[in-house]
């Protein structure tokens, strides 16, 4: 008895992993239909936080060297703005439903550009700070208000979609330029 | 004399072994509740990064998996990062053809919520995956998912 079942385990320990998996969750913007139009779209100067990582895996931010270590924390100045700051993007007040009249950052945009040559961890690393941001704001709203954290909310919640309207996800990928690498 | 003699003296009574497929049989259902069957047999090494900020995948049917890393036989395949698309090493351009294959074997509602992990290694190049995510791009699968582990601020910032 003992033997089969021994074998069984056996088997199993062999045929199947562990590993559960997870990751960031990420949505790609759609191909452009037709031949790109140059219609340019007008973004004021304090409304983009541009990032830039090089095949070194240096960080440029708004055109100053970074330590990766800071960057959670500029970003977050950067999506809140909770000074309204005339170099941080434009507030603009909104109503959304269960908030009533909220500041909003409507417009900001984060700009990621990598080189060809950046290793694929340093991405995930700045990708995972950029979204630790997005989180830790919209935590901090959702636990003001409903006292429940935004990850305990469920997909169908409207009050997810409330955060979600106060913290817009926006995070452009520019395709990478080929400075470095390989 | 007394009544109660011991039998053996001082012989230590040997381990019961009747417990034993009970508890082996316990330890089987763990591992079969736990775990997933396999499905592919890597062909590159694949140690994805660390992050903090990840959600699980939740339903495996809808997931499509790309490997990108560097072939596990050197000596065959050389160093370069290669793609891997279910059990054999792809070209890019392969991709959509794989995107489009895997969407027909799901069911038509479903096939708005297909997502794509990509598991790539943390020592390759972004080069190679933003060829693979602009193929995405051009097969409208735009639900990505960066597959990656938990760790701490050590780990996630090792390459800084």
């Amino acid at each position: 008895m003992a033997d089969i079942a021994f074998q069984l385990l056996i088997f199993f320990l062999v045929a199947t992993t562990l590993d559960t998996d997870s990751g960031i969750f990420r949505k790609l913007p759609p191909m452009p239909e037709d031949e790109p139009q140059e219609e340019k779209v007008e973004i004021k100067e304090r409304n983009i936080f541009v990032v830039l990582v090089n095949k070194d895996n240096q960080l440029l931010v708004e055109n100053e060297l970074m330590n990766i270590r800071d960057l959670r924390d500029a970003a977050k100045e950067f999506i809140a703005n909770p000074a309204n700051k005339s170099t941080l993007p434009e507030v603009v007040v909104e109503d959304i439903p269960p908030f009533g009249p909220t500041p909003v950052t409507k417009f900001h945009v984060i700009s990621l550009q990598n080189d060809r040559g950046t290793s694929y961890g340093t991405y995930i690393a700045v990708q995972n700070e950029l979204t630790a941001a997005y989180n830790e704001l919209r935590d901090e709203l959702s636990l003001s208000k409903f006292g429940i954290k935004y990850d305990d909310l469920k997909d169908d919640d409207p009050r997810r979609d409330a955060i979600e309207k106060v913290y817009p996800l926006k995070i452009s990928e520019a395709v990478p330029k080929n400075i470095g690498g390989t | 004399m007394t009544k109660f003699s011991r039998k053996g003296k001082g012989k230590m009574p040997g381990i019961s072994t009747a417990s034993l497929p009970d508890i082996v049989f316990m330890l089987l259902f763990f591992f079969m509740v736990t775990t997933v069957l396999r499905e592919t047999n890597l062909k590159v090494k694949v140690f994805v990064p660390f992050a903090s900020e990840i959600k699980k995948l939740e339903k495996k049917s809808l997931v499509s998996y790309i490997n990108i890393g560097k072939p596990l036989q050197k000596e065959v395949y050389g160093t370069a990062p290669r793609i891997q698309l279910n059990d054999a090493f792809a070209s890019k351009e392969q991709i959509r053809e794989f995107i489009s294959s895997e969407r027909d074997k799901m069911s038509e509602a479903e096939r708005g919520k297909m997502t794509v992990s990509i598991k790539c290694d943390k020592d390759v190049e972004m080069g190679i995956v933003t060829d693979v995510k602009e193929e995405l791009k051009k097969a409208s699968a735009l639900k990505v998912n960066y597959s990656s582990r938990l760790g701490n601020k050590k780990e996630i910032f090792s390459n800084f």
